[in-house]
């Protein structure tokens, strides 16, 4: 009878909302402790002191410092190479079809590879072949290794929106390919720029396992790129595994590196919209 | 075995701000084919979708006037649209079976409103299929998908979806139109045979198809931005001695 | 020229996954020459202190371990997320739904130590209560359970999302109730989007290093039962690499070497998939 159509209609609507409610409730659970815990050791003095007591008392200034300086290299490496490959990806692919299949189809993979993968390969190029030894600039590397799917994808994405308008306007001028490249193509794709951008800091900055055997666990401040240096995750590691008693600051810590992701989210979304909003991007005309 | 199957008594539609369409009274008599004739735009679809209920899907859709479907009304609050749309059934303009096998394209249905047992299932199948005209092409399939089949096939198909809950009355909203010729024949021909055993809304642009099977005609228009129906009666009046010029002219082809 | 440059950039950006492949075989090579594949799998324990010839090799406690931990999130997180993605797309008004959405947003977001870190002090200690010693298979499935979820949900919130319109107006036309609507019609039409999905999420639940690392107790023996403690192979690699020299060291590539073999299978599996539905 519909009766029993009825029913299981029912049961999966309340399914649904249950789940739903449980999962929320869970991830509030793990929010709110997150809060109460890191508030309570936040200060202004914890982001500007140094570790001490092994992490248990003082800041954590030196930590940060190299982590903006490992987040540097990253970009600096992965920026040029992905707007690169992204620009091949989104206008020369037309014609030659398998190269750019192949291409992303290995990217996809690399995007999904464990990190410790890559933490061992980066060990095993940039460390030891390379010669870097546990330093900043080999985890920058390893970590450029990282983000390069993830905004070589979003930027294609961002020169695909591109109108095509706007190549037929500048072929009808006779422009060059590099300068329709530089001065039209891209400011218009600078948002799907930015969105890759995001994901690959995004990504750099939870990393832990790549870093672990790329640039190290020293938590003073590094004197140079070669220095090995420690990142706000492999911190909120030692502390919970390794220091005890360092519960506090780990949630501190946590909080800090969830802040700053939000904060890139936030600031990025924000000009990404500013810029469609000026029209520089492929929705006006 | 005539009389009246809908009475539709000042139905107005809007979405949101926007009016689509406005008092629009029609009686459909039972198990004859009323034919809404009319241009795009002027809401016969919407029309259409107030019978069954499927306006409430439409986002910012409100519904005033009465609608009653052999006796019971329609818009009331606690109608219940399960036994509605087993009772009413709707062809779409692009035929869209599940991406399902065939058989299962119509067991869901059937196992939804409650019949089971395997036997059952065969029979209500095998029946509409047959009605349809399409169980001699489809019999040694009915495992294959129903998306391999070409587009009046698909068609047919729906309808048989349809008519295998054994509804009373059939919506129709141009079922022809995204066929080929030949198929659209074939659908027509299977439409008109539906004559004595649904009460049939059909809508079409295809003024030749309304005055080959239909009994009654409508006719839409739009005038004042809003969607009306400017003349209703027996196909013959309608094309021979309709009473509003602007019906004479659609049906001269000289508008729309 | 221009285009010469960016192929060559773009053909080393494709390049890098077999540059690192080829690498974590260069140094898993020792250890596959002295030790030989074979005695991973067959030798009785995993003690590579003592070298080629008196260390033993076996991966096989750490392999069935990560498997126990992918198998038991997949079955915790699938039909959850499954679930968490029809109560967006179907069940909740608009304004909860892209509250929720927002939510599972975020959530993708966390790092994966955080998640870890959290299990070990709010999780670990709950089942120790119920039953010590609290690190152990349990809380590994329960935190990569909690952090693929978001992911599974998002992916297939899109899947569904994507079934043409036409199939639910047909389903309501028919009067399917929305359940018989999701079931016999959405499910099935978005079932290589959902499957896909899943897939990536088995592929990041096997990879997962830190969060098993700091709950799930670190010893390694196969798994007797779902409150013991298990060592995942990706923990075994970051807790062992600090002092392992020569071939223990390769042998831990060798494990690498592994898990980069299976994840890119499910990845090349994953990408065929899509293609034949597109």
């Amino acid at each position: 009878m519909t009766e029993d159509a009825r029913l299981a209609d029912r049961l999966l609507a309340g399914a649904a909302w249950l789940a739903a409610t449980a999962v929320t409730g869970v991830f509030l659970w793990l929010l709110t402790d997150l809060l109460r815990e890191g508030a309570s050791a936040l200060s202004v003095s914890f982001l500007v002191d140094e570790p001490r007591d092994a992490g248990r008392a003082g800041g954590i200034a030196p930590i940060l410092v190299s982590t903006l300086l490992i987040l540097g290299v990253c970009l600096a490496v992965a920026l040029p190479l992905s707007l690169a490959c992204a620009a091949y990806l989104a206008e020369y692919t037309r014609r030659e079809e398998r190269a750019g299949r192949t291409v992303r189809v290995s990217l996809e993979v690399l995007a999904g590879m464990p990190s410790i993968v890559f933490g061992l390969f980066g060990n095993a190029l940039f460390c030891i072949t390379l010669g870097l030894g546990f330093s900043i600039l080999s985890g920058g590397l390893t970590l450029a290794c990282m983000a390069l799917p993830l905004m070589i994808r979003a930027t294609e994405e961002g020169f695909r929106a591109v109108p095509g308008d706007y190549r037929s306007g500048a072929a009808a001028l006779g422009l060059s390919r590099w300068t329709t490249l530089t001065h039209i193509l891209l400011p218009a794709a600078l948002p799907g720029l930015m969105v890759g951008t995001v994901l690959g800091i995004g990504r750099a900055l939870a990393e832990t396992a790549a870093l672990i055997f790329t640039s190290g666990y020293v938590d003073r401040l590094p004197d140079s790129l070669m220095d090995s240096g420690r990142a706000l995750s492999i911190h909120i590691y030692d502390l919970a595994m390794n220091v005890p008693g360092g519960e506090r600051n780990a949630y501190a810590t946590a909080l800090v590196l969830i802040a700053l992701l939000l904060v890139i989210n936030v600031l990025a979304s924000r000009a990404a919209s500013g810029l469609l909003r000026r029209g520089y991007a492929g929705a006006g005309a | 075995m005539s009389g009246v199957a809908l009475h539709i008594e000042g139905l107005s539609v809007r979405f949101g701000e926007h009016r689509v369409l406005e008092e629009v009274s029609l009686c459909a008599e039972r198990h004859a084919i009323t034919a809404l004739m009319g241009p795009s735009g002027c809401g016969k679809t919407s029309f259409l979708l107030c019978i069954n209920r499927l306006c409430d899907h439409a986002s910012g859709c409100t519904v005033s006037g009465r609608v009653r479907v052999e006796g019971e009304e329609v818009l009331a609050p606690g109608t219940d649209l399960l036994r509605l749309r087993r009772k009413v059934g709707m062809i779409f303009q692009r035929p869209t079976p599940f991406p399902l096998s065939i058989r299962r394209n119509l067991e869901l249905p059937l196992r939804e409103h409650g019949v089971r047992g395997r036997a059952a299932l065969e029979e209500g199948m095998e029946t509409a299929l047959r009605n349809v005209g399409l169980w001699d092409e489809v019999k040694d399939r009915l495992e294959t998908p129903a998306l391999a089949l070409s587009g009046g096939q698909r068609q047919r198909l729906c309808i048989a979806r349809a008519i295998a809950l054994k509804p009373q009355v059939l919506l129709m909203d141009e079922p022809c139109s995204a066929l080929d010729p030949i198929s659209s024949g074939v659908v027509e021909d299977l439409i008109a045979g539906f004559r004595g055993r649904y009460t049939v809304l059909i809508v079409t642009h295809n003024l030749a198809q309304a005055r080959r099977i239909a009994d009654h005609c409508g006719v839409f228009w739009v005038t004042n931005g809003v969607g009306r129906l400017i003349e209703f009666g027996a196909t013959e009046q309608v094309f021979e001695a309709p009473r509003d010029p602007v019906t004479a002219a659609y049906v001269q082809g000289l508008r729309g | 020229m221009l285009a010469a440059v960016l192929r060559a950039v773009a053909l080393v950006c494709g390049a890098f996954v077999v540059l690192m492949v080829l690498f974590v075989l260069r140094e898993s090579w020792p250890a596959l020459r002295e030790i030989g594949l074979s005695r991973f799998f067959t030798d009785a324990s995993w003690h590579p202190q003592g070298g080629a010839a008196a260390g033993t090799f076996g991966l096989v406690p750490m392999i069935i371990a990560s498997l126990a931990l992918t198998a038991g999130s997949i079955l915790l997180a699938a039909p959850l997320g499954l679930l968490c993605a029809l109560f967006c797309t179907d069940y909740a008004p608009l304004g909860l739904a892209t509250a929720f959405r927002r939510l599972m947003e975020v959530l993708a977001g966390i790092p994966s130590v955080v998640y870890g870190f959290w299990a070990l002090v709010v999780l670990v200690p709950l089942i120790n209560r119920w039953q010590p010693p609290g690190a152990s298979l349990l809380a590994g499935i329960l935190v990569l359970a909690l952090m693929i979820l978001p992911t599974m949900a998002l992916l297939a919130q899109t899947a569904i999302a994507t079934v043409p319109a036409d199939y639910r107006r047909g389903a309501a036309a028919l009067g399917l109730t929305r359940m018989g609507t999701l079931w016999g019609v959405v499910l099935p039409a978005a079932r290589s989007g959902l499957f896909t999905a899943a897939l990536l999420a088995v592929g990041r639940a096997i990879g997962e290093t830190m969060a098993v690392l700091m709950v799930c107790g670190n010893v390694v023996r196969s798994p007797s039962s779902l409150f013991a403690p298990v060592r995942a192979l990706t923990a075994n690699i970051v807790l062992e690499m600090a002092y392992a020299l020569d071939d223990h060291r390769s042998a831990l590539f060798v494990s690498g070497l592994m898990l980069a073999v299976v994840v890119v299978a499910l990845l090349l599996a994953a990408e065929r998939l899509r293609r034949v539905h597109d």
